[in-house]
């Protein structure tokens, strides 16, 4: 793989007055309690971490952890205090206004968490607005800003206003405006917060959908460690400002790294995060029995079938090698027993 | 010992007020001391200390400090008018062309600026006017009189006022439904029909000018503070000075720079309607969602698409209630700018008032209030009203109040022409009811006015007595027998008391002022004229807001009882007093305490609106009754709001007593108005306005600082 797209080295976002000296005697230690004696709050503490294409960083924390901080410093709403943010290779505190401007026009897409929609407009015409801001003539931005409205499907109420829109369908059409540039970026900032449950659910599923077909390379910030399990390819888990551990879902559930992220670990239910590759021998006995399952298959799904099995059963890859074997007993010490263990 | 500490706050008081007494009582009245009345202050008296300071001499009556302050600030009215002077007639003389002698002239630089804004002004007025009355003042500025004169037909003919009826009626509908279009033109056709058309017309261009100049200058100010703090410190205390200062103020200095007429009010009318305006446009952009800003942003904005495609669309609703307040405060403007001679329904209401013919009074007031009323609800409709979507209609969908209002066009002329056929001898009545043809009803009040002085002469003249000798004149001795020393102990205490050093220190300063100024008396008797109405307006309107509340329908009622008397503008008020009570002190106070019972009113049942429900519930589920939840849960609950409610009571009382003026005090307000006719008036009315835009200050803050810290106490917004 090439260069990151997003690549941050230890990026720094302190509020308050004299926060760049104290930023620069404090030589790279940064405490929170000093810096909050001396009146500056610590938002993100010494941040690195890269996001390669296509990718989707999901980034999970409370409130008040510095997550949506971080993604403000990324996308440049507000200016990091210390370190260095790449985006494509491209210096983004070196760049000017205008050049900002056009990376936001062209690369960058963000979604909200209350929708942000413009209450003046249609819901073509919000999703047409970065379009027309960019210099667009009418015609072309609208009929772009209809493919988006099929594409979220919210085909036949495109002349709506924002008003008349349940949540759901408020935060399409924001989902929609962000994409209406095509960036090769996309920034979601607890975009299924406000939603109900189900439509939380619902909007998950979709959002799946999307990228699957999108590919786009994603920091998607949450403070549901569940959404975060569901759609992340790595997950950051922020707290006080500072990234406790940044890993694949399955990691973070089998070796949380501090305490804090243990927490969060503890309740969730591992046979719908880890899939077989990550509980499986790779160690091949004799004893194995006919049924073969793939590497691939999350837990839960095949569980049934192996705990019905006597012998050993062969974990195979895509191309039907086999490359370990699990058995019914694993099975059940990573259900049930794991977490005794950790205790 | 034990209650000490249990109620410090009151021992506090307490004890201010013991030392304010003692001062009282142990500062005597000098011997020489008397309150000056009328005229009598500019004789010159041996008797008399004078202290020279840059150069102006101020002369005052000396007493013991105790009692009264020297007016060390004696020569700041002074120097001001003559700052004014120099600017206007020494200041920068520069060579201008001049279009009319074709030759150089030598002018003053401000004085060439002020003609060229009056010139500015008076065409733009004169453009409108023209367009609803005809004339050809506008067709005269783009060519010559020479021309007009071989050109007859170029004459503007002005609007039939069918036209204009239903071209309002129209705009009333597509604002705000069939009711508002009812109601305006009805209201129109009323003032066609009762020979008001040409003065209402004439406040109406005034207005139409003068609100959007307010309204553009608004905004860009407000757009302005909006993106920078300096800016907005630099506007906030100029803001803070303008809410409470007396419109009538403004009008002397304005006089000076800018001369009498129509052109002159607009100016002024700005200077008074963009404050409110700013504000505004400050708390709506202010509210928009921090995350639509960033939406914004991230769509690509530059700040000038940031500002006009995403902000202000957003704060639209309250960018349009700034445009209500200012259309409210141009209404109040028309009026009282008649005092420096604007033309229209103003001018001929105080003619009426200043004969004393009621009848005539009340038909150009009602007339002002009903396009008031009108233009409020109008703009307020506008407010509200969310935007439609029209891609999906058709042309003649789209357009079809241009093209309807097209129609009567054409209708309205037709019938003016054959209204000039018809009447060919008279008056054409389809296109404009002249003033003395219209139907008059000033004769059956005057009768009417006559008959309730006839048959209640008797009882009146016994309440006003009874008023003025036992509750009016006590009051006011009382308010002149404070030595000025126990007044600003007592001020910057109750200061201390409420809001600390910062709060004492304000007050101070602002309380120091007026008493260092030549006219503390003056204020006294504002004070107690204004304290006296508050009290009452606020007995009266905490009662009825409170019985008000008790009912759904009620409270709806009474809120829009509200909104239309606050619509009137201030001077109408002036009239049905005059009618029943004359020319006395008794009637600037009926209408003061009239005046200000409306924000004590909206205020105490908003406030007790504001209490959540889920408290209301709860307390009926501890199975309180009617007076315990009234008492218990509801009034300390909505005591900040009401407070905020007295805050806006002295305000409008403060308002109502300097225009009270105008039947005859002895206030701060009769100097405003003395100094209108004064040639070196604009200093000291300038600082007479400043004195009592102080007081208002005084109470502003010490409310403000308490509403707040009580908020913060009970945890509300």
């Amino acid at each position: 793989m090439s260069e990151p797209v997003i690549k941050c080295e230890s990026v720094y976002k302190i509020f308050g007055e004299n926060a760049e000296t104290m930023l620069k005697e404090a030589n790279g230690n940064v405490d929170a309690k000093t810096f909050q004696e001396n009146g500056c709050i610590v938002g993100v503490n010494n941040a690195s971490f890269e996001v390669s294409k296509g990718e989707m960083l999901v980034v999970m924390g409370l409130s008040g952890s510095g997550k949506s901080t971080l993604l403000r410093c990324i996308s440049r709403l507000t200016d990091a205090t210390g370190g260095k943010i790449f985006i494509e290779g491209q210096d983004l505190l070196n760049l000017n206004n205008k050049e900002l401007i056009d990376l936001r026009r062209n690369k960058m897409g963000m979604v909200f968490q209350s929708f942000a929609l413009l209450p003046h407009k249609t819901v073509v015409e919000n999703i047409a607005f970065p379009l027309q801001i960019k210099g667009i003539n009418t015609e072309d931005s609208i009929n772009k800003a209809m493919d988006m409205v099929k594409l979220v499907g919210l085909d036949g109420r495109e002349n709506y206003f924002p008003r008349e829109l349940s949540g759901g369908q408020q935060q399409r059409v924001g989902i929609a405006r962000s994409l209406a540039v095509e960036p090769d970026i996309w920034f979601l900032d607890e975009p299924f917060s406000a939603l109900d449950p189900l439509i939380r659910k619902e909007m998950q599923d979709e959002f799946l959908r999307l990228q699957e077909k999108l590919q786009k390379t994603i920091m998607f910030i949450t403070h549901d460690f569940d959404e975060a399990l569901k759609l992340a390819d790595r997950i950051a888990i922020m707290k006080d400002g500072i990234i406790e551990q940044l890993d694949t879902p399955a990691n973070i559930v089998l070796n949380p790294a501090t305490e804090y992220v243990r927490k969060f670990t503890e309740e969730v239910p591992r046979e719908k995060v880890l899939l077989i590759e990550d509980v499986m021998d790779s160690t091949t006995t004799e004893d194995i029995g006919d049924l073969k399952v793939s590497k691939d298959e999350i837990i839960e799904n095949v569980a049934e079938k192996i705990l019905t099995q006597e012998k050993t059963v062969a974990v195979i890859d895509n191309s039907n090698n086999i490359v370990g074997s699990i058995n019914p007993t694993k099975i059940i010490n990573t259900v049930f027993g794991g977490r005794k263990n950790n205790n | 010992m034990e209650l000490f500490k249990k109620y410090p706050k009151l021992f506090q008081w307490i004890f201010l007020l013991i030392v304010f007494f003692a001062l009282c009582f142990a500062i005597d009245v000098p011997e020489t001391y008397k309150f000056i009345r009328g005229q009598a202050e500019f004789v010159k008296d041996p008797n008399q200390s004078t202290f020279v300071f840059l150069g102006k001499e101020v002369r005052y009556y000396a007493f013991d400090v105790f009692w009264r302050l020297p007016p060390l600030l004696g020569w700041l009215p002074i120097w001001i008018n003559d700052s004014l002077f120099f600017l206007m007639n020494d200041w920068m003389p520069m060579e201008f062309w001049n279009e009319d002698t074709q030759e150089y002239k030598t002018r003053p630089l401000v004085l060439q600026i002020t003609r060229n804004l009056t010139a500015f002004m008076t065409f733009l007025i004169e453009l409108i006017r023209e367009i609803l009355l005809g004339g050809l003042e506008t067709i005269v500025a783009f060519t010559s009189w020479d021309w007009i004169d071989a050109n007859p037909w170029a004459e503007l003919p002005g609007l039939p006022w069918t036209i204009v009826a239903a071209g309002s009626a129209i705009l009333a509908y597509k604002l705000g439904g069939r009711g508002l279009a009812i109601f305006a033109g009805l209201a129109m056709t009323y003032i066609s029909i009762f020979g008001q058309w040409k003065p209402s017309m004439q406040t109406l261009s005034f207005i139409l000018v003068a609100a959007p100049l307010s309204f553009i200058f608004g905004l860009s100010l407000g757009i302005a503070a909006f993106k920078s703090k300096r800016v907005e410190k630099a506007l906030y205390p100029i803001l803070l000075v303008m809410q409470t200062m007396p419109q009538y103020a403004v009008l002397v200095p304005a006089l000076v720079l800018f001369g009498v007429g129509d052109h002159a009010a607009v100016i002024i009318t700005m200077i008074v309607a963009v404050p409110p305006m700013i504000l505004l446009t400050l708390l709506g952009l202010r509210a928009v969602p921090p995350e639509v800003i960033e939406a914004g942003r991230m769509s690509g904005c530059n700040n000038w698409q940031l500002m006009f495609k995403v902000l202000i669309p957003t704060a639209r609703r309250d960018i349009l209630i700034g445009v209500n307040q200012v259309i409210m405060v141009c209404f109040s403007m028309a009026v009282i700018s008649a005092f420096i001679g604007a033309k229209g329904l103003g001018f001929n209401l105080l003619l009426a008032l200043n004969q004393l013919n009621i009848g005539l009074a009340l038909e150009a007031g009602l007339c002002i209030s009903l396009i008031a009323i009108l233009l409020d609800k109008m703009s307020l409709a506008w407010a509200n009203k969310q935007v439609d979507y029209f891609g999906n209609l058709n042309f003649f969908q789209r357009n079809k109040n241009s093209l309807f209002f097209g129609l009567i066009m054409i209708v309205g002329i037709v019938l003016a022409y054959f209204g000039s056929i018809y009447f060919k001898d008279g008056y054409n009545y389809l296109f404009e009811v002249p003033h003395n043809k219209g139907i008059s009803t000033a004769d059956f009040w005057n009768k009417g006015v006559d008959w309730i002085f006839d048959t209640f002469f008797v009882y009146i003249k016994a309440f006003n007595t009874w008023l003025i000798v036992e509750v009016l004149q006590p009051m006011r001795a009382l308010y002149l027998r404070m030595p000025a020393i126990a007044t600003i102990l007592l001020i910057v205490g109750a200061g201390y008391l409420i809001g600390g050093t910062r709060s004492a220190l304000v007050v101070c300063g602002l309380t120091l002022f007026i008493a260092l100024s030549p006219w503390w008396d003056r204020a006294l008797v504002t004070t107690y004229m204004a304290t006296f109405g508050v009290i009452v307006s606020c007995i009266i309107g905490f009662t009825v807001g409170t019985l008000c509340f008790q009912n759904k329908y009620s409270t709806k009622f009474m809120l829009n009882v509200c909104d239309i008397f606050q619509t009137f503008p201030s001077f109408v008020y002036l009239i049905p007093v005059m009618m029943l009570f004359g020319i006395t002190d008794t009637s600037v106070l009926i209408a003061v305490i009239v005046y200000a019972t409306i924000p004590a009113t909206r205020y105490t049942i908003e406030g007790l609106r504001s209490v959540p429900s889920g408290l209301h519930d709860a307390a009926t589920m501890s199975g309180v009754t009617k007076f315990q939840r009234l008492f218990k849960i509801e009034f300390p609950l909505a005591f900040p709001h009401m407070m905020l409610g007295l805050n806006q009571t002295i305000v409008f009382a403060l308002f109502m007593v300097i225009i009270g003026a105008f039947i005859g005090t002895e206030d701060l307000g009769q100097y405003i108005l003395k100094a209108l006719s004064d040639k070196k008036g604009a200093g000291i009315g300038l600082t007479l306005g400043i004195c009592v835009a102080f007081i208002g200050l005084i109470f502003d803050n010490l409310i403000r600082t308490w509403v707040d810290k009580r908020k913060k106490h009970l945890g509300i917004d």
